[in-house]
Order: structure tokens, then sequence, then C-alpha cells
């Protein structure tokens, strides 16, 4: 199936529930909300017709200008996003969902936002989540061992957010 | 020596017991495998047959830091790793020697603004004796600094002159995890008992006084 294809099926299932679709990119993506999620990616993976049986990746991003002066010019609010590229290897085709989330949760400075785990439906899903919530800040609600998996484990703060305040010292040694 | 050269037969050379262990340890430096990043591509093409550390006898890797001598640093020192490298001379039987490979183990090199995770130098953790910058370094410039660290050893005088050389110990370790009796909630106890286990190990390492 071509992306148009998937995307025109998946519409007539979800409805609205597929909150923004883009063809003309690269990578053909849906946007869902973080609710609607897994049932949508489970859909991906159980329809015959579709058979994502891959998930290649997981990757988050920061979508914040942190000079003031050209965050007006910057063409998007301040959010993150969780972004899954999917294959299917039956049917040779592949598809990218985005999750938008708040940067904090309810807007408070150093509540992570959440998002469901996949780790359900895609074993690869495990170690993605945990990177991702090792460096971008993101926390995979129901994930079985959610632990930072490149930094130390008592490593402060998530270094690939654009306000990410580098360690004056680390355990003595100096950082800067 | 003079008096004595050149009274003996042609087969017999004579020393002194302080040149001929120096002679010795220079002849036989054996580093440690240790590598970090990109620059250990590089330390093992030292290794190899082209360039061939093996002509200065440092050429036999170990992977274990109680038979080696000489830990060549050779790559990045991220944050996690600094502990490790740490323990790691701690464990390395005296004399020894650091030799930091890289312009990452020299100071941060590319890392040094944006590296979030990067020790800048591996000073901070371990004494470095040689540092060899570059990124990363050519063999050549690798062989160099194991040349000089020999020129170190050559100089040694640890049985007339009684300790070899003084290089200072950084008091940071990185981390938490040391032994007991290194580690202390107080940092400057820890410190303390840190350098009185360095000065007894260098006490009984030291060969007894004529």
């Amino acid at each position: 199936m071509t992306a148009s294809d998937i995307i025109t099926a998946l519409e007539t299932k979800f409805g609205t529930k597929i909150k923004s679709k883009s063809l003309e990119a690269i990578d053909p993506f849906i946007v869902v909300d973080p609710s609607d999620l897994v049932e949508v990616v489970r859909h991906l993976r159980d329809e015959p017709t579709l058979a994502f049986d891959l998930l290649h990746n997981i990757s988050g991003v920061d979508y914040l200008e942190p000079d003031p002066k050209k965050a007006a010019k910057a063409g998007f609010e301040p959010h993150l996003e969780v972004v899954y590229h999917l294959q299917s290897f039956q049917h040779r085709h592949r598809l990218v969902v985005k999750v938008l989330l708040p940067r904090w949760k309810n807007d408070q400075k150093g509540q992570l936002p959440e998002v469901p785990t996949l780790t359900s439906l895609y074993g690869s899903a495990n170690w993605h989540e945990r990177e991702v919530y090792d460096l971008v800040g993101v926390i995979f609600v129901g994930h079985p061992d959610l632990t930072r998996i490149l930094l130390a484990e008592d490593w402060e703060g998530h270094p690939l957010r654009k306000d990410y305040e580098f360690p004056l010292e680390y355990h003595g040694i100096r950082g800067r | 020596m003079g008096w004595l050269e050149g009274r003996f037969e042609e087969s017999v050379v004579t020393t002194t017991l302080e040149q001929a262990i120096n002679w010795a340890r220079e002849s036989s430096m054996w580093p440690m495998t240790f590598g970090l990043a990109c620059c250990a591509i590089e330390m093992m093409a030292t290794g190899a047959s082209r360039y061939d550390i093996d002509r200065f006898g440092a050429g036999a890797f170990r992977a274990t830091p109680r038979q080696a001598d000489l830990m060549i640093v050779a790559g990045t020192v991220n944050f996690k790793m600094a502990a490790r490298v740490r323990r790691l001379y701690n464990q390395m039987p005296d004399p020894k020697f650091v030799i930091a490979m890289g312009a990452c183990t020299c100071g941060g090199g590319p890392y040094y603004k944006y590296g979030y995770n990067v020790v800048k130098g591996v000073d901070l953790v371990v004494p470095v004796d040689v540092y060899v910058p570059g990124c990363p370094p050519r063999p050549e410039a690798l062989l160099e600094g194991l040349m000089r660290i020999q020129d170190k050893v050559r100089a040694m005088k640890d049985l007339t002159k009684g300790q070899p050389l003084e290089i200072p110990i950084p008091a940071r370790t990185g981390f938490t995890h040391l032994p007991p009796e290194l580690s202390d909630p107080d940092p400057v106890k820890a410190v303390e008992k840190q350098n009185a286990w360095a000065k007894r190990n260098k006490e009984r390492a030291a060969p007894a006084k004529a």
C-alpha cells in the first residue's frame, strides 16, 4: 500500500482520532493523541493489510527556541514530539506516527510529560523508550524498567532538551 | 663509572644497579589495553606490525591493570567512565605511568563546549605523565609519547634518592564506588585516606635500602 492508502484506511477506521497527517513529507506521518496511541499502533500491527511488524526507531524531538529574540519567528509553539518509525516487511511499506506533548506536564516545570508505552506491542520499544526518557525526558507510562540507559544513573536533567543547563561538576569533577 | 670502565675483558659490562633497573623498566613497559573511543584504533595500529610498538618493548598489552605499568588513555573519557578510569589506575602496581592520548583526554577536545557528558581532560581524574595531542594522534606521535615516558623512567632514582616521580593525584574520583578503606563521606578525609593508602603502598613497593 502507498502512504496515502494507509492513511485513508486509518482515517476511515479511526476518524477524528487521527489529528493531522502529512503526505508531502519525505516520510509521510500521522499525528495521534497520547491516549489513542496504543490503539492506533495495535491496529497498524494486527490488521493483515497493514501488518507493521517492525518498530524501527523511537525518537524524541524538543521544539523550543531558547533565544527569546528568535522565538517569535521560530514558526512553532514550544512542545515535544515523540516519533515512531514503523515498517512492514510483509508489504514493504512504512509509516511514521507522531505524538505531540507539552514540554512539561500541566505546564509545571520539572514535571515530565507522559505517553503510554509500546513495550506490550514491540519488544524493541523497551530500550528506545529508555533512551528517549534518558535524553529528552518523556515518561512512558507502563514501561517495565524505565531507568537511564546511557547516562549515569544519578545524572540530573535530560541533556537533549534545548533549555538543559550543563552540570558545573559531577562528583567533584569540573564539568565546564 | 669512569675508573671502572675498560678494566675488564671485552664481554663484561659494568653499570649501576639503578641504571640496570631503569633499563629493564623502560624496555618492558607493559601498557594496559584501554581503548575508549576512536583513538584506540590508532593505538591498535601502533601495536600492529607497521609501526610496531614492540620495538620499544611496550607491545605486551595486558588486559588487567595488575600486570600493567602504563595506562594509555586512548579516547574520550565521559563522566560515567571516569570512576572506572580512576579505579583501574588505583589497581595498577607502582611505578605506574599514564599517557593521555588524543585531544579529548588532554582537555576535552571537540567536546569541550557542548559535551555535557565528557570529562574535560583525564588529568582531572588521574595524574598524567605525558600528553599526546592530536585527533587522533598519528602512531608516530604515540611512539614519541612512549619515548618520553622512557625518558622519565631513565631519570628515576628510586634506589639512591628515595621515591620516584611525584605527580599529585587529583582529589576527585568522579564517583563514590570506592572500597570502604578508601572512601569517606567527608571528601577531605577521603583524600587523606587515599593519600595515606598510596603512600603505604609505595613504601611497600620500594626496594629495601642498602
